[in-house]
Order: C-alpha cells, then sequence, then structure tokens
C-alpha cells in the first residue's frame, strides 16, 4: 500500500512537473536570453519581464502542485528512488512535450538519452 | 574570430557550464534536505493536512526549499537561452550527486540495481550535453552550428542573436 502511494505520488508529481516544464520553458523562450537582457536593461527589467509573463505563473502553479506531491511522497519513501523516478519519467514526458508543443527538435541523439533514462526507471522499480 | 572572440567564446562557454553546474547542484542538494527534514516531521496524511505546513517549519526543509529556489532561479537562466530537451539531460549529474548524498549523508540504503539504474540515467542523458542548447531558432554562435541558423521566429519578441559580440 506503501509503494502504491509512493508511486501515485511520483505519477502525480511527474505529470505536472511536465506541464510546469513546458510552461517555464516557453516563458523563459518569450523572455528571451537574461544575460544579454541583463546586460541590456538591468536586473529589474528581466524580473519584471519574466513576472509579468502569464505562462510563467502558469507554470509556477503547476510545479507548486508538483513540489506538494513531493513532499508527500517523501514522508512515504527513499529520496534515493523518488527523486530519480520522477526526473526521469518527467524527462520523457518533457522529450515528447517539448517536441510537440515547443516544437524542440528532438534529434536521434536525445531520443537515444531518453531510452537509457527508461531502461534507467525500470532498474529503479526494481 | 580574433584574440577577443576567442576570449568572449571562453567566457559565454563557461558561464554556461556555470550555470549548468548551478542546476544540478542546488537540485541535488535541495531534495535531501527535504527528505531529511520531512523524516523528522514524521508521515503527512491525506486528513491532516495542516501538518504539511508545519513541516515548512522545520529548519531542514526551511533550507531545502531556499536551495531550490536557488535551483529555480539558474533553471530559468538556463531556459532562457537553451532547449528544455537540452537543460534536463545536461543537469542530469545531479542523479549521481543524490545518490552519494542519499547513501553516505542521509545513510539510505542504495541498491546495486538502483546504482545501475542511476548510471544508466546519467550515462544516457550526459550524452545530449555535447550537442547543440538551441534547436528551434537561430543557433547562438558559440553552439555547433548543425542546424542551419532561420529567423523563421525573429517576431516573437525574444531576440534570437543573443551573443552579439560587443568587443
Amino acid at each position: 500500500m506503501r509503494h502504491l502511494y509512493t508511486w501515485g505520488a511520483i505519477l502525480v508529481m511527474s505529470l505536472a512537473s511536465v506541464v510546469g516544464d513546458v510552461l517555464l520553458a516557453r516563458a523563459m523562450k518569450q523572455v528571451g536570453d537574461v544575460h544579454a537582457l541583463l546586460r541590456r536593461s538591468g536586473l529589474w527589467i528581466v524580473i519584471g519581464r519574466v513576472l509579468s509573463n502569464p505562462n510563467f505563473f502558469l507554470g509556477v502553479t503547476a510545479m507548486a502542485a508538483a513540489f506538494f506531491s513531493l513532499l508527500f511522497a517523501l514522508s512515504w519513501g527513499d529520496v534515493s528512488l523518488i527523486a530519480p523516478a520522477a526526473a526521469s519519467l518527467t524527462f520523457i514526458g518533457n522529450a515528447l512535450a517539448a517536441k510537440i508543443f515547443l516544437h524542440e527538435k528532438v534529434d536521434s541523439r536525445r531520443w537515444i538519452a531518453a531510452m537509457l533514462v527508461a531502461t534507467g526507471v525500470a532498474l529503479l522499480a526494481g | 574570430m580574433g584574440h577577443a572572440g576567442t576570449l568572449y567564446w571562453l567566457y559565454v562557454t563557461f558561464r554556461k557550464y556555470l550555470v549548468l553546474a548551478g542546476v544540478a547542484v542546488f537540485a541535488a542538494t535541495g531534495d535531501p534536505m527535504l527528505s531529511y527534514g520531512m523524516k523528522q516531521t514524521g508521515t503527512v496524511s491525506l486528513h491532516h493536512l495542516s501538518s504539511l505546513f508545519a513541516a515548512v517549519l522545520n529548519p531542514w526543509v526551511a533550507v531545502g526549499i531556499v536551495l531550490l529556489l536557488a535551483f529555480f532561479a539558474s533553471y530559468m537562466n538556463a531556459l532562457s537561452w537553451a532547449d528544455l530537451t537540452y537543460v534536463l539531460p545536461a543537469t542530469s549529474i545531479s542523479y549521481v550527486l543524490l545518490a552519494l548524498i542519499a547513501r553516505f549523508a542521509l545513510h539510505e540504503q542504495v541498491s546495486w540495481r538502483r546504482w545501475l539504474g542511476i548510471a544508466l540515467i546519467s550515462g544516457g542523458v550526459g550524452i545530449v550535453a555535447g550537442g547543440p542548447a538551441r534547436t528551434e531558432r537561430a543557433q547562438a554562435r558559440n553552439e555547433h552550428l548543425e542546424y542551419p541558423p532561420f529567423a523563421k521566429n525573429a517576431k516573437d519578441g525574444a531576440p534570437s542573436a543573443s551573443y552579439e559580440v560587443e568587443l
């Protein structure tokens, strides 16, 4: 039962993380390279641009949901299982979501990485 | 590329890996702190949600949250100049750090299967770090030009040529 709870929390956490990651990545792509922006306009402009981006707020909300499922999961299981398992599932979900929603070119190198990660996740579950 | 150009390239490359290292280290140190704190506060039950807020008052949980905020800042920084499918694998070294911390600081049992899984994850995703950081619009000047630069998204509002050399 404890395992079921732990894996349930891991799944919820992964889903929320994928949604959050994609929204945050979209927000930061809209903001643009912060180093260039920092040199041109200064710190407050950068912070203002990030905070006024609606995708950023939606992303943070999803990340907060992921964070609270992490707290639940951590009180039920080991961190060396939960953190890599959730992060790896998130990674695979992100590869798909980034291709579909962010139009990133997920090349063979990145797909091979995703498959190795999937194998790693299977081993973590054992 | 002249002497100044080479120096600038070195600076940008160093900064790139510094930001990625920051993401990895803050991610790997934040979670164990939370784990340690949560083990002290005990099991959080769905019927006693208030215990979740009490947990935030635990100093280990509080430090863990500060580290995760530092992670968040460097993560946002990285996402502003790199793909999501680049940043996540490139910072995967955090899994190795995490396993070492769990084994030696938290004294959790890490089986050989889990070690192998962690090795596969970090090895597999590590190969991505050497590739291009950005694929969906014009490549930054310090990247391998595996994809031809194109100005399709120039009207997005985001500056696509991020590394204009000002020297």
